[in-house]
This record gives C-alpha cells, structure tokens and sequence, in this order.
C-alpha cells in the first residue's frame, strides 16, 4: 500500500517537475527573444542617432542651471536678486596633470591654499567630467588675465554663475533670509537630479520655506566638443525651468524704519495688516550680512557670528520667547468681562502689594505706593498689577489658559517661515506633564500679569494684537503676497466671539488711553500724530543671566535690565497695522519700545493708500 | 517504477558507451565546451575593452584557471554529499554575512568584504550556492508540491540572506539569490494560485508604500528606475552604454575598434558593462551568437535537471540553470536600460575573479549530478 503510494506520489512529482522545467525552458527564452529585440532597436532602428553621437567628436552633456527666483517687497523693491559672478573652473577628465595646471594658474592668479583645498574636496565628490571651481568671484582683471592666456589651459575656463545678492543684507537677513553652500545633510534630502549643478540652498527665512519655489528645475545640454572640450555644435537641448518670483507683503521702508528706531539695543519687531494678516515688518535685530553666506562664507566669520554675545543668527521675532509682561493684560481683561468675574465699574483697592487669602506672601505691585481705587479701565491705562492679581485669583488659571489660547498664544501662528517657536501659555494640565508638579494658586497670580511660565514670541504678540484690534476677525500672518502673477488670498481663521460684544468697546477704549489718556503709560506717543493710536506697554522681568553665558561685568548689568514691550495698533477706530515691540533690556515699555510704534505707523499710515 | 528505472538505465548505457573516460572524470563534455567557448570570447573581449592590458588579462586568465579547477574538483563530489552539507554551508555562509556587517571591510563604501588576512572573500559568493542547495535539501525531503508551511520554511531560508545582502548594499546579488531560492520552490510546484496571489498582493502593495514615502525618497526611486532622469548621475553610465551598443549597428566596428570603449567614454567597461563593449564591436550578429552561447548552456543545464534522478539533484540543477541565465538577463537588461542598474557582471565574460568561481562551481555540481546519475545506475 505504502510502496505503491510513493510509486504514485514519485510519478506526480516527476509530471509536475517536466510540467515546471517546461514553463522555465518557455519563460527563458521568452527572457531571450526580450534581449533580441532590444538590441534589434537600439542596433538598427536607433544606430544613426547613437551612430551620430559616437562620432570621433565627444559628446559633452552639461547641465544648465536654473535662475532662481526673484524676491520683492510689496511695492515692488528687490529684495534678493542673481548678479552674475565669474569663477575658474576646471574639468578633470579634460586636464592630463591638474597640480601642474594648478601650478601655473597661480603664477597668473592669486589663488590660496584655502582655494586648493576647497577644490580638491569638490573633486573627489564630483565625477570626472564635471566643471569643478577652483576660485570664485574674479574680478574684472582676473578674468582679462586668464581670458588672454586661455589656450595655455585646455580643460580650464571661466564661467559664469549667478550669485545670490541681498541689496539689504542686514534688514531682511531674519526675514528673507539666505543661501547657503549645499551641507552634508540638506545634500541627503534634496532630489538629486534637480539639484544636479546648484551649489546653493534656501537656509533661513523665505529662501529656506519657498526653497522649491525658488529653485527651479533643472536642464541639460548635450553638446558636441572638440577633443580640447569647445562646443561646437549643441545636439540636445532641454531648457531649465526658472523658479518663481516671489513677492512678499513686507514693506521694505517700515521694515528699515523698525530696524533703525531699534538703535543699538537687540529686539524683535512684528507688524501685520489687521486686514489681511499680511506681515508688513518682521525684524530681529542685530542682523547679519546675508550676502556673506550667499557668497559662501568662511569658516571664521561663521564662528564670530555663532559665538557673539547679542546672537545675530538668532531669528528673535520668530523664535524669540518672550515673557510679555503687562501686554497680556487687556487679554485677561476681556477675559474676566466674558466669565463675568468682574464687572466694567466694579472697583478694586490697591495699596501696592496683594496677599492670597491666608498667606503672609505679598505680591508687590510695580508702583510702590499703590494706585488706590482701580476699576479695569484705569487698571489697563495704568497698568496696575494689583488690579490682575486679583482678576486671575477669580478667573482661575483654566479660565485665563483657555480664553488666551483663542488669541493663539502658546500655539504657532502658521506665518510661512520655518522654525517658528510656539511660545508658552500655562495650565495645569501642561505644568503636570512638563514638570510633573501641581499648580499653586501664587503661580495664577504673576501669570495674570503676563510673568511666571508665560512665554510669547513677538509674532504671536502682534498677531493676537491684530485679533483684538479687529474686535475678533483673525487671519493667519503671511509673508508671501504673490508667487508669479498668482495672488496669494488672505487666510481668515477662526474668529474670536464674544458673548458680549461691547466688552471689546471697554477694553479697546483702555487701551486707546494707554496712549491717549492723561495717566496713560504710553501717552508721551501722542503727541503730534494725525491719527489715534491705541496699545499697551509692559516691562517683563529677566530673570537670571543664563548659565552658559560668561559672567561680565558690565554685559551682566545689561542683561539684569528688564525688557521693554509695546503693543499696539492704530488708527484705532479704523485699525490698518497692528505692532509688537519688543527691546531687549530697553527698561520700561513706555519709554522705550512705544516710540518705535509711533515712528512705524507714522510711515505706514501716511504713506499707504 | 520498474518501468522508470529500465527506461534510464537503458539511456544510461548507450551513453556510457560513448563517453567512458569523460564519464569517469565526471566531465560533462557538452557543458565543458560551451563554457571554454564563452571565456574565451571572455578573453578576447577583455583584451579590446581593458585597453590591451596584459596585466589584466593575465590576471583573469589565472583567475579561469583556478575556476575550472574548481568546477572539476566539484564535479567529483557526489550530489548525496552535497545535499548533506547544505545546511552546514548556508550557515557557515549566513554567519560569515552576518560578520560582514559588523565587521567588513569597508571598502568601495558598501560591507561586502570578509579579510581573511591571506585573502579577501565575499560570503554572499557562497550563499549563491548555499541558498538554491540549502531550499532544495529542505524541500527534497517533503512531499512535493510541498504545503504551505514547508513554503513558508523556505521562504524565510531565502529571505535570511536575501535581505542581509540587500543591506550590505548590493541589490544585483541579492535579486540573484533570491531568483535562485524562488526558482527552486517554483520547479518543486507551489501552486500557481500562490504565484498569481503574492504577485497580486506585491503590485497592490507597491503604490501604498509610494504613498507613504518623502519625495526625495519617490524621486530616488524614480531614478533608480529611471537612470535617465539624471543623466550626470546615475543615467551616465547607460546614456554612454546605449550610445555604444547603437552605434555598433549590425555588424560591428570591428574587434579593437569600438571608439565609445576605446576613447574611456564607457564607464566600467571591462567589468559591469564590457557587454557595451562587445555590441559596440561585433554588433547586432555577434550579439545574437554570444546570447545563444547563453541559451544553448541553460539549455544543456535544464536537460540535466530534468534527467536528474533525486529530488534534491532536480531541484538544485534546475534552480542554478535558470540563476544563469537570469544572471546574464540583468547584465544585459542593464546594459541595454531596460533595466535599472544594480550591478551584476556579464557570467563568465566580465572581469573579476569571485563570481566566475562561483558560477563554475554552480556548472561543477551540474556536472556531479548529471555523471554521478549514471555511474549509480551502471
């Protein structure tokens, strides 16, 4: 029974194995008659073309760059432009000793070691036939030089290549931003293929986010070259495309105005148009020469810019927290009107200092003596600190996190540029999980006057400002005005909705006598301007100096002084710009940073339509 | 079975007759001829495309020497001990890989390398080998077609160190093992519904993964798949190849003749690419003879799987006689673009020495098996 099983089993296998060596022997050739035929095709339908192409004349294929877009401003002003830059390059493939032929370009150009070595690390990456930049930048007597003794250097030639230029290298260094030399890791996420002949990249700002609207595609052409590598005839072309034109809404004049009014302290600017969400001035001072990187920068500038003390490189509108001080308080104002905690009239006694029920702690009010009897509009004029603590004792830290948070605080604003810091609005839930800790009813109390945990960003200050301003209307903040001809629209977010709509009047009205008002903190602004403007300073405390920065005397004096704030938009009855000032240690809010607002708005509103 | 066995050994006899002595030497003499045939158009190609280096083909010659050593010495070893080894080999090959990874040498950027002081060997050579023979010495003891479990089994012995050579990373020899260990399933009959189903399911697959991946990533693949979206990268090699190949035409340029070769614009051409170089010399004719050669040896090595007599030998011959030929329809697929290149040199043409070794000593076990049959049935 068994043996005759196996018997059967042995022939079924020996049919199925024919059967399976059939189906191979069928599939193979089937393989073959596909190799036939392609050779068929290339060998005689195609032997012209490939015929042509092998000629004794060597075909070159070369790549030709795409431009790369154009940034303006808003009126139309470049903002980063290509300006033509001659370099000597050389092709490896075509050069028989490249020291020797290094050798005797140097006795006719100043070429360093810096050059050689820069040269000969591109070479290993870089195929043979590749056109490899020895030195950059030639200028006109250089090139006359090399140009004359040209056919002394087979192999060796100078092109032409667009340079990158910022025609406001400082002003819009954060803004703008950059191009860069192609790094390591950027090399390992960009597609090759496009990126074939760019040695430059977006790194910061707009030329980082629209780096591939900027960019381009790439193109080639196959030429046919004598042995010495001149063109002599071009056989193929497919031309690059160039990158788009970008057209920001930033208004290069108030930017500069920003930046200037700043003077010598650091600080961050942020202005919108409450209208549309457009970012009409974005500054982080001190800047840095952007043209430096577009020219490739060396490696000892790179390293003064990372270890200066005032942090150049560091985008402070944008990824700057801040903690803002007295500039919260018209949020949580209109916030205790909403939750009904407190009444518009009701009225709050301030000796200059506020203990929690049971607790000998006393919370000091900036003002020693007091403001005696507040209610919340002299409380905003003010600024009194009494007034707030008491206001975030009733509200509650859950109240004050989640009627801020529709402002966007704590969150990223969404503005299209890269990095943005999202910035810090307490509650308890995030104190559990980022310290592991409760929340104590003292911590209520500074954040009510915009201290303790509380971090904001200047973008995100100027962009709940636009929000208050507009009684709730919000769009996201945007850089990007037009790509080409194509408009970009206005993005409008969720608005802020009131129960009570007439609290926005009250709080709008205080802060319309912050400057305007006889003992409002920022009324030295007012004089002498045609329009209203309406804001509210703050003075936030620094801390501590930091502990990887160097104790220095006279540095450390510096960085002890508070920072000085001003929010604020105008006109404020029929609001067009809203702005964030933040000056770095610049002491009180009103002296320093409402003056810089005033200067903006007074170039803004009497120049724009 | 009475039958079967009368039916081979009458076959066996009119051919011991006619071969004694090549029969004694385990010599298959068809086999030995078409190999000597294709290396030496081997070495004739080598001396137009190395430039006339003699040094390198004196090299390579030393190397055919040593590699028809080995397919003798192998031909001697008797299919039952082979099939006793496997195991052992594909595990003394998967650790050498395993040493690789962590260990290798680094060289030419990809861990390919084992030093072994007096000379340096790639153990994904061996598993070449040690994957059709360990997959068919695990089948072999099944009933066929072997159930879905025994696939699975062998499945994973085929994907071990298909993916740890995917990994080193070399792509060619990985598609090259995994074909051979497929091959073998395929030959001992998994269902067709099976076949029709993992193709399916790999083609629904596909455009998932693509959904889910960068765009640097998609465009990696692309050009991959595309070389020639980069024609500066990777799309120089086969822009340059196919000029060659075209511009041969039906006759050739000639021997010593091909200007693309000659004049250094073909990359690799002595290695990967020398098929360029010889379409570019003898053109469409010689291309047509060199592939048959191709054909008449995978010819000649799926009669002996099908004249096999034990499941094991059969599954083993016929699995080498297909990675042959596959072998050479990716050289060519490559060198011709319609394939992605991956790197896999021309079988037995190409220079270099560790797959010729390889490959002879895959035509040596063919040899064992198809001589050894017939001594036993004599």
């Amino acid at each position: 029974m068994k043996t005759s099983f196996d018997l059967k089993s042995s022939l079924h296998e020996n049919r199925l194995f024919l059967s399976r060596s059939i189906t191979l022997i069928i599939f193979v050739l089937i393989l073959f008659v596909v190799l036939i035929a392609r050779l068929t095709y290339l060998q005689i339908e195609t032997h012209e073309k490939y015929s042509d192409l092998a000629q004794n004349n060597r075909v070159k294929l070369s790549v030709i760059n795409p431009v790369r877009g154009l940034i303006f401003d808003v009126h139309g002003r470049v903002l980063a432009e290509n300006n033509p830059s001659y370099s000597l390059e050389l092709v490896p493939e075509q050069i028989d000793d490249i020291s020797l032929t290094i050798k005797k370009l140097s006795a006719l150009l100043p070429i360093s070691e810096n050059e050689i070595t820069l040269f000969e690390k591109r070479r290993k990456q870089l195929k043979r036939f590749a056109s490899i930049p020895l030195r950059n930048r030639l200028d006109d007597t250089e090139v006359a030089i090399f140009s004359a003794n040209r056919h002394l250097f087979p192999g060796v030639d100078i092109q032409a290549r667009p340079l990158r230029h910022y025609p406001y290298p400082e002003l819009t260094s954060h803004v703008v931003g950059y191009v860069g030399a192609i790094n390591e890791k950027e090399l390992k996420t960009i597609n090759p293929v496009n990126y074939r002949g760019s040695r430059f990249i977006g790194k910061t700002g707009v030329e980082k986010t629209y780096e591939s609207e900027l960019h381009g595609y790439v193109g080639y052409q196959q030429t046919e070259n004598t042995a010495q590598g001149r063109s002599l005839k071009i056989l193929s072309h497919t031309p690059p495309l160039s990158g788009s034109n970008l057209t920001l809404n930033l208004d290069i004049d108030l930017q500069r105005i920003a930046y200037d009014k700043l003077g010598d302290y650091t600080g961050s600017i942020a202005a919108i148009d409450t209208r549309t969400g457009a970012v009409r001035a974005f500054v982080s001072k001190p800047g840095l020469n952007a043209n430096l990187f577009a020219k490739g920068i060396d490696s000892a500038s790179y390293k003064a810019l990372q270890s200066s003390i005032k942090r150049p490189l560091f985008n402070r509108a944008l990824r700057g927290q801040y903690p803002p001080g007295s500039t919260l308080k018209p949020f949580f104002g209109l916030a205790g009107l909403e939750y009904n905690t407190i009444q518009p009239n009701d009225k709050i006694n301030c000796p200059g200092f506020y203990r929690l029920p049971k607790q000998e702690h006393k919370y000091r009010d900036w003002k020693r003596g007091g403001h005696g009897m507040m209610n919340l509009h002299d409380s905003i004029v003010q600024s009194c600190d009494v007034y707030f603590y008491t206001l975030a004792h009733r509200l509650k830290i859950d109240h004050m996190h989640s009627f801020l948070s529709k402002f966007g605080f704590g969150q990223k604003t969404g503005l299209d540029i890269n990095g943005e810091k999202s910035g810090l609005l307490p509650s308890r839930e995030w104190k559990r999980r980022a310290r592991n800790q409760a929340w104590y009813p003292g911590e209520t109390l500074i954040a009510g006057i915009g201290q303790g945990f509380n971090l904001t960003t200047p973008l995100q200050l100027a962009h709940a400002t636009a929000i208050l301003a507009n009684r709730g209307t919000a769009f996201e903040p945007f850089l990007l005005a037009r790509i080409n001809n194509t408009l970009i629209k206005p993005m409008p977010t969720l608005p802020v909705e009131l129960n009570n709509n007439s609290h926005w009047d009250i709080v709008l009205n205080a802060m319309y006598d912050v400057v305007n008002g006889a003992r409002g903190t920022a009324r030295r602004i007012k004089e002498g301007a045609p329009y209203k403007i309406a804001g509210k300073t703050g003075t936030a405390q620094v801390f501590s100096v930091k502990q990887d920065e160097k104790y220095d005397e006279e540095n450390v004096l510096e960085h002890l002084k508070d920072h000085a704030l001003f929010i604020s938009f105008a006109p404020a009855k029929d609001p067009q710009l809203a702005i964030a000032v933040i000056v770095e240690n610049g002491g009180h809010g009103g002296s320093v940073a409402a003056p810089i607002a005033r200067a903006m708005f007074n170039q803004y509103i009497t120049t724009s339509p | 079975m009475i039958s079967f066995f009368q039916h081979t050994q009458n076959r066996s006899h009119y051919h011991q007759r006619k071969v004694g002595l090549l029969q004694r030497l385990h010599i298959d003499i068809t086999l030995l001829v078409l190999l000597i045939c294709l290396s030496s158009i081997g070495i004739l190609i080598l001396l137009s495309a190395g430039h006339e280096d003699i040094g390198l083909l004196q090299r390579q010659v030393t190397r055919l020497g040593i590699a028809f050593l080995a397919m003798l010495v192998v031909a001697q070893i008797p299919p039952h001990i082979l099939k006793m080894f496997a195991p052992w080999l594909f595990i003394l090959g998967t650790m050498l890989l395993l040493g690789v990874l962590f260990v290798g040498d680094m060289g030419k950027g990809a861990q390919r390398w084992l030093d072994l002081g007096f000379f340096r060997f790639q153990p994904s050579e061996l598993l070449k080998l040690a994957t059709p023979m360990v997959v068919a010495w695990y089948l072999a003891e099944r009933r066929l077609p072997p159930r879905f479990k025994y696939i699975g089994f062998a499945t994973v012995f085929i994907a071990i160190p298909t993916v740890l050579i995917a990994k080193q990373p070399d792509l060619g020899t990985a598609i090259l093992i995994a074909s051979s260990g497929i091959a073998v399933l395929f030959l001992a009959g998994i269902s067709w519904k099976l076949i029709t189903g993992v193709i399916a399911a790999t083609a629904g697959l596909a455009p998932v993964l693509w959904g889910f991946m960068k765009e640097y990533q998609q465009q990696r693949i692309l050009t991959f798949l595309n070389p020639e979206n980069d024609p500066l990268g990777a799309g120089y090699h086969i822009i340059q190849s196919k000029i060659a190949i075209g511009s041969g035409g039906i006759y050739g340029k000639g021997w010593m003749h091909g200007s693309q070769a000659r004049l250094e614009f073909l990359p690799e051409s002595s290695t990967d690419f020398i098929f360029a170089v010889f379409s570019e010399e003898f053109g469409l004719i010689g291309c047509i003879l060199l592939l048959t050669i191709y054909l008449l040896i995978f010819i000649r090595s799926i009669y002996i799987a099908i004249q096999a007599q034990d499941t094991f030998s059969r599954l083993l011959a016929g699995s080498l006689s297909l990675t042959f030929f596959v072998y050479l329809f990716v050289n060519v697929g490559m060198v011709t673009g319609i394939l992605p290149v991956v790197g896999v040199p021309l079988p037995l043409v190409s220079y270099g020495g560790t797959s010729m070794v390889t490959l002879l000593i895959g035509f040596g076990i063919l040899m064992s098996i198809h001589t050894h049959r017939k001594l036993l049935s004599s």
